[in-house]
């Protein structure tokens, strides 16, 4: 049993046969209660092994209650369904299709720990040996924390879920087990759908074309990667500057080439590409050399004979840094109880700086600023490096495009902007998630979300601007490892392509039609998905400049000056220097870098930003980040929403959103009404409210964690602390108050 | 009855300090530092957009500023420069705004004037108030700008303010300070550089002021420094503070916001007051603040009993506490809640208990020393320690704070910077605090009693939040008003004592922000519960501006006594008046509770917010003019409805 690789091809419907022992199959057909609360399998889903009784201990509170159900481990997730008959079965606005409250994709899995009485101990692979602890922790990526207690379930049952709970999320796995080619050879593909959404996907040469004349590019097209011939790791399809000769073009595996991401009305455009190798061979290296010098050469001819080029691993962290600094950050979001997250209150400031998660966001933010300023200020070509180019060569240039082009802040336009700068731009998702669990460790960063979280911040800054929500990114930063979407399955255009190509060897179907992550339809229904749109959007820009005025001044902040002053750095100023005189006087290249110290930076790009936020704000125009210590804040809907000690009830974000749903009815209401009055009908009309109107009271946990298990008494946070732990909540706290007393006494 | 139905959720919310809250707070954009100067590198003085979650910039004025010119209407309402204290002065942009003159009526005109808020940018002088009067005057200062650098100027010093205008930048930059902001001067350094001596001006409100100008020497003439001494502390110089001079009269007066019966009879319809509270014949302390409209349980407020260290107890102070006990049929109980940490009250009872210069202080039966059973017949007091930190902690933990926002953030530590000053986890105690009081009032149907060492610091913090937690009343713009008239001016906080109003002793051990600690915890709550407040945080800062200004006579005096004594309510304005003859300013357009009013928010985002408000007017009067043509129509010609009517534009709105 638990026989690898064999999961979707062996049968095509779903079944316990082939993965169950016969005394299994006796107990499942014996016990026909638990049959009913089979989970509702996906097309191509199987479940390897459950177990019951299993105890889920919900996460609120340290005791020991629990919930009491069978737990089941499938090809796509781990399941629990509970034995409980729910007694409010609340219609829950926000479900997703593909897994529920109590499901854990095995992709969603980040870490299982073995729980004993007082201490757990993490699991690693290749570990398990035949026993199994009495309880399992399991920590997922989307940060919800699980524990299952296995004590009560039969002893060959609760061996063989712990075993293929940990086999199936943890081992490697090649990418054939991906639950996606199961699914997807289970479902009837639709084409067409995919068209009727307008995300771009830049998988064709039109897609390409028409982006440039959307930007007003003067690039050239290059087709000869059609088959990959130039490069595994670039698309397709991709554009670069006119003045690329066609013969360099394969001459480095793709390295050098100056990619098209973006042309600025200016005329200037922004180009990334991977870096060159470093060789010790002084001919070839002088050849690289020579082969770059035309590159830049040919980025430059652009526009105005000026590039600037940027490699970013000289002032970006790693993403080796990025992954250990996000291990750390999580860490504080991942709760096993209420006793650790009062311990964890006590330093929450300082452990969040700590861990540098923000910093890191700071910087990505910072960067871009400085590129909008070249592209913006000094319309200059700008050429971001990297060695790889598709890590942080992807969130600068994205967040770049964003901050400058109000198309990629409406909903269709973010997604075609990850398609091109991300999917298509070679970003290895594959190796970044981790998707395969392989042993190498370094491979894996959250590269994605780090840019997801430079959104987030954007979009708290300058809300309006945005068409789509927060809760549209905390969904998509989700469904990153939802691993039924093609979008975020791979490692490269060429894998992408071929892989689907292939198709599927057992059926021989032809080529494989993956779901794209874009079809919100497979998770959501459409009331959930109205919640990805923004109501406050300002929509049009007519309208937008007639409301500009009472903005003039309001935008006109400042942000803490710089003290010192600017002081380009001798050794290294000199380039510049050099260049300023070649202004538009030659036709020579005008290269510079940033070299100048970064005290010269900060300066320059406050600068940027302060004369920026001077002038009107525009919505549909230029947003810019505010980068002050205070105004990068934390992601507070992902990070916090399954912790219930920080659920506000009929507070946060949520009660706004509702009044405003309650204006936005009314608004339509009046205008239906007035449309009667006019026509003289006596048509009732309906009241449109987007959000429906629950009993519940929502918190600011709003739409993913449900608040039904939830009292309505206060948790308290006092010095008393340790002494609220022990008692467990407030209704106990009568007692304590005497013992207090007593000892004054 | 709403009380109780909101009570929960607002318990919760604020009960959920945890990391929710934290990151909330963590969130907070710093106050800016720019706000104070708020000048820009090109010389312009820009104000800066409230941002979010912020809110200790409200001692840096600039708040008020701004949301001040984003408003269009600002041309209608006097605008709010208010409050001069806001240090910032007006960028020439926000007056052109601001209509002509002429525009204005008489009665605005000499509102504006009276607000400070000057509309000619052309006149160097600053537009005074009334009684208000310039004082010295010198050119070629220079204002040492944190975040430009040296700026020329002149400075203007009248009896209320002091007022800098740039005279070698385009467009000039102009500070206008309330002299009462102002907490000590300092002469800095021996004059040596090119004969010039320079001061530095310590505000209350955070910022920190350097200014230099040519030393006189020979010259009899005293530096406006000195002058400005004098006016800033008037107290000291044996002056009368700012409040009494201003003459303006408001159309309605904000002194009459709160009386004590109406308030009773608004909280316990039909009764009457003197029945159930018998006990406050006796010597008006323990004090209720607030009964349960169902289960009549009792908020009520005294100070820490003096009982000394041999466990004196006092016969009628026992039968209080039974009678406040008994008041309440539901619980059998009573809690008090002491808000000191439990060491610090064993300290206390022995350091007091030589003190019996306090004879209104009340003893306690109950006090941490003597066996419960040993008061009441049924042993059912108890007594909690709630582990908030005394007036000193509180000043020094916000001296930090202040260090850590002015003039610059670090930007890389800024979050452990905030932590080190424990501000926020003071604010946190006195809000659990709160809760824990609230809830037991709410939840356990349980009568309490609050108080402190002395019962008007913390005691009025714990009291206060508890009752805007527990009763929407307080939650209303003219509730609020009553609350901190009750709560904090009745009730006795030493306003003078710790502000320290007109007194130049900078380092007086009794002053501390207990009162901006209050509105910080205020802010917090609204944070959470963006709907639940009518006033928005516009307000809050404007209260703040004024605890300082010495403009209004409201937070003057340290107990009501003294205030009916100097006939505050007959010679100064109340800040209250000012508020509510334009409400709009300070109204939160989110308020749940109030929807059919068009209003006037704070925060850019709420711009859409207003808009939609607005377009859901037009459609409302469009509807009706419908309507009253169709009636008038059918009256007449029944037959043809609607035909000729012609259809109403489009309506276009962006939602």
């Amino acid at each position: 049993m638990l026989s690898l690789g064999s999961a979707g091809g062996k049968s095509t419907k779903p079944s316990f046969v082939s993965y169950v022992t016969p005394e299994e199959i006796n107990i499942t057909d014996i016990d026909a209660s638990r049959r009913e609360k089979h989970p509702n399998l996906l097309p191509g889903e199987v479940v390897f092994c459950s177990a019951s009784p299993i105890l889920k201990s919900s996460q609120e509170d340290a005791s020991q209650r629990g919930i009491s159900g069978t737990l089941f481990c499938t090809n796509f997730r781990i399941s629990f369904i509970t034995d409980e008959v729910s007694s409010e079965e609340v219609a829950v606005l926000f479900k997703n299709k593909l897994y529920g409250e109590n499901d854990i994709p095995l992709t969603f899995v980040d870490l299982i720990y073995a729980g004993y009485d007082e201490k757990k101990k993490l699991i690693t692979r290749g570990q398990v040996k035949n026993k199994y602890p009495p309880k399992i922790i399991i920590h997922c990526k989307d940060l919800r924390v699980f524990q299952f207690s296995l004590t009560f379930a039969k002893e060959e049952e609760a061996r063989k879920i712990f075993q293929g709970i940990v086999h199936h999320s943890l081992e490697p796995k090649s990418l054939k087990c991906i639950f996606a080619f199961s699914y997807c050879e289970n479902t009837s593909s639709s084409p067409e759908i995919q068209r009727k959404q307008r995300t771009v996907m830049f998988n064709t040469a039109a897609d390409w074309t028409e982006e440039m004349m959307r930007t007003k590019g003067n690039c050239k097209l290059v087709t000869d990667n059609e088959n990959f011939g130039i490069s595994q790791k670039l698309a397709q399809f991709f554009i670069v500057p006119s003045f690329v000769s066609e013969e360099d073009l394969p001459k480095c595996q793709g390295r050098g080439i100056p990619i098209w991401c973006w042309t600025h009305h200016s005329g200037c455009a922004l180009f990334k590409t991977a870096s060159l190798p470093l060789t010790e061979d002084d001919s070839e290296s002088q050849a690289l050399k020579s082969y770059m010098e035309r590159m830049l050469n040919a980025v430059a001819q652009n526009h105005l004979y000026s590039v600037k080029t940027e490699e970013l691993s000289e002032t970006l962290p790693s993403i080796q840094d990025i992954q250990q600094s996000y291990n750390k950050f999580k860490q504080f979001f991942l709760i096993d109880g209420t006793t650790e997250f009062w311990l964890s209150d006590v330093k929450w400031f300082s452990s969040l700086e700590n861990s540098g998660w923000l910093d890191i966001i700071r910087q990505c933010l910072h960067k871009s600023v400085e590129i909008v300023e070249c592209l913006e200020k000094e319309n200059t070509n700008v050429l971001i490096m990297e060695e790889e180019g598709s890590d942080l060569c992807c969130v600068i240039s994205s967040l770049v495009q964003l901050m400058l082009d109000p198309y990629y802040r409406t909903l269709t336009g973010f997604q075609s902007l990850v398609q091109k700068e991300w999917v298509a731009g070679g970003h290895n998702f594959l190796d970044r998630c981790n998707h395969l669990h392989h042993k190498e460790k370094e491979l894996q960063s959250p590269v994605f979300l780090l840019f997801l979280e430079c959104v987030w911040q954007l979009l708290q800054q300058h809300g309006p601007a945005f068409q789509f929500t927060e809760t549209y990114l905390t969904v998509l930063s989700d469904s990153v490892h939802v691993a039924v979407f093609s979008t975020f399955l791979f490692s490269s255009p060429f894998q992408r392509v071929t892989t689907m190509k292939a198709g599927s060897p057992q059926t021989q179907r032809g080529p494989l039609n993956f779901p794209t992550v874009w079809d919100w339809s497979l998770q959501f229904n459409c009331k959930a998905q109205d919640l990805f749109t923004n109501p406050l959007y300002s929509e049009s820009p007519k309208q937008n400049k007639a409301m500009r005025r009472p903005f003039h001044a309001k935008h006109q902040r400042q942000l803490s000056l710089p003290n010192t002053t600017y002081k380009p750095s001798p050794k290294k100023g000199f380039f510049k220097e050099e260049t300023e005189n070649l202004k538009k006087m030659l036709r020579g290249k005008r290269i510079s870098r940033w070299m100048q110290s970064t005290e010269f930076i900060q300066a320059s790009t406050r600068e940027f930003y302060e004369s920026w936020s001077r002038r009107p704000l525009d919505y549909h125009g230029l947003i810019l980040p505010c980068l002050d210590g205070p105004a990068i804040r934390l992601w507070m809907q992902r990070y916090l929403r399954w912790i219930p000690e920080v659920q506000i009830f009929g507070g946060g974000p949520v009660a706004l959103l509702n009044k405003l749903a309650d204006l936005l009815g009314e608004v339509q209401e009046l205008r239906a009404q007035l449309d009667l009055q006019a026509c003289h009908t006596d048509l009732t009309h309906q009241r449109a409210v987007s959000l429906p109107r629950t009993s519940a009271r929502p918190t600011n946990a709003f739409p993913f964690a449900s608040s039904r298990t939830w009292g309505l008494r206060p948790t308290i946070p006092t010095c008393l602390l340790q002494r609220l732990m022990i008692t467990g909540n407030l209704a106990n706290a009568d007692d304590e108050v005497t013992e207090a007393f007593a000892d004054v006494v | 009855l709403h009380a109780a139905v909101t009570v929960h959720a607002e318990c919760r919310g604020a009960g959920a300090l945890g990391p929710g809250s934290h990151s909330l707070l963590e969130n907070e954009n710093k106050p800016h530092p720019c706000c104070s100067g708020t000048l820009g590198k090109d010389g312009s003085c820009l104000p800066r957009v409230p941002k979010g979650n912020e809110f200790h910039r409200e001692m840096e004025k600039t708040g008020s500023i701004e949301s001040l010119e984003s408003k269009p209407s600002a041309s209608r309402q006097p605008s709010v420069d208010s409050l001069a204290s806001s240090s910032t002065s007006k960028s020439d942009r926000s007056s052109l705004n601001r209509p002509p003159d002429g525009v204005s009526t008489s009665a605005e005109v000499s509102l504006d004037r009276a607000l400070g808020n000057s509309n000619k940018l052309t006149e160097e002088e600053p537009l005074l108030l009334p009684q208000e009067a310039i004082q010295d005057m010198t050119k070629e200062v220079t204002y040492i700008c944190p975040f430009v650098g040296a700026i020329r100027g002149t400075l203007f010093v009248t009896n209320y303010r002091l007022f800098f205008k740039c005279t070698d930048r385009d467009p000039g930059i102009v500070l206008n300070l309330p002299l009462g902001v102002i907490s000590r001067v300092e002469k800095i350094g021996g004059g040596s550089n090119r004969g010039e001596v320079s001061y530095g001006l310590v505000c209350k409100d955070v910022r920190n002021l350097r200014f230099a100008h040519k030393a006189q020497e020979g010259s009899l003439k005293k530096s406006i420094f000195e002058v400005l001494m004098k006016f800033a502390f008037p107290v000291s110089h044996g002056m009368e503070i700012f409040a009494f001079q201003y003459g303006q009269i408001f159309p309605e007066s904000g002194w009459k916001v709160y009386d004590p019966l109406t308030e009773y009879r608004r909280q316990s319809p039909g009764e009457n007051p003197g029945e159930s509270v018998e006990f406050r014949a006796q010597g008006r302390i323990p004090v209720l603040s607030w009964i349960h409209p169902e289960s009549q349980a009792t908020v009520t407020r005294c100070s820490q009993p003096l009982v000394g260290v041999n466990g004196k107890r006092c016969k009628d102070d026992e039968k209080y506490l039974q009678a406040i006990m008994d008041a309440n049929a539901q619980s059998h109980k009573l809690f008090i809640f002491d808000a000191r940490p439990s060491v610090n009250a064993a300290a206390n009872k022995a350091r007091r208990s030589s003190l019996s210069h306090r004879p209104w202080l009340s003893l306690s039966p109950n006090p941490p020393g003597l066996p419960l059973g040993s008061f009441s017949p049924h042993e059912m007091t108890k007594l909690v320690f709630l582990d908030i930190h005394n007036i000193h902690v509180m000043r020094e933990s916000f001296r930090k704070l202040k260090e850590l926002v002015y003039p610059n953030i670090e930007d890389s530590r800024w979050l452990s910077n905030l932590e080190s000053t424990h501000w926020l986890e003071h604010i946190k105690l006195i809000l659990a605090g709160a809760l824990r009081i609230a809830d037991k009032v709410e939840s356990g149907k349980t009568s309490v009693v609050v108080h402190c060492s002395d019962g008007w610091d913390r005691t009025a913090q714990l009291t206060s939040l508890s009752m805007l937690m527990l009763d929407a009343h307080y939650r209303t713009l003219q509730g609020f008003q009553e609350l901190v008239e009750k709560e904090w001016l009745s009730f006795g906080h030493r306003f003078q004592l710790r502000v320290g109003h007109g007194d130049r002793n900078h380092s007086d051990a009794d002053r501390s922000p207990i009162f901006l600690q209050f509105i910080d915890c205020v802010w917090q709550m609204t944070r959470q519960f963006p709907t639940a407040f009518e006033f928005n945080e516009y307000f809050l800062i404007t209260i703040l501006d004024h605890l300082y200004s010495c403009l209004f006579g409201t937070f003057l005096c340290n107990s009501e006594q003294q205030r009916v004594k100097e006939e505050l309510p007959k010679k100064t304005a109340s800040l209250w008046s000012y508020i509510n003859n334009q409400t709009e300013e300070f109204t939160n357009p989110m308020y749940v509770n109030y929807s059919n009013h068009v209003l006037f928010p704070v925060e850019p985002l709420h711009q859409r917010h207003r808009e939609l408000l607005a377009k859901r007017a037009e459609l409302q009067r469009r509807v009706e003019e419908l309507q009253r043509e169709v009636t008038s129509r059918s009256a007449t010609s029944p037959e043809k409805p609607g035909s000729p009517v012609c259809p109403a534009p489009p309506v276009h709105a962006c939602v």
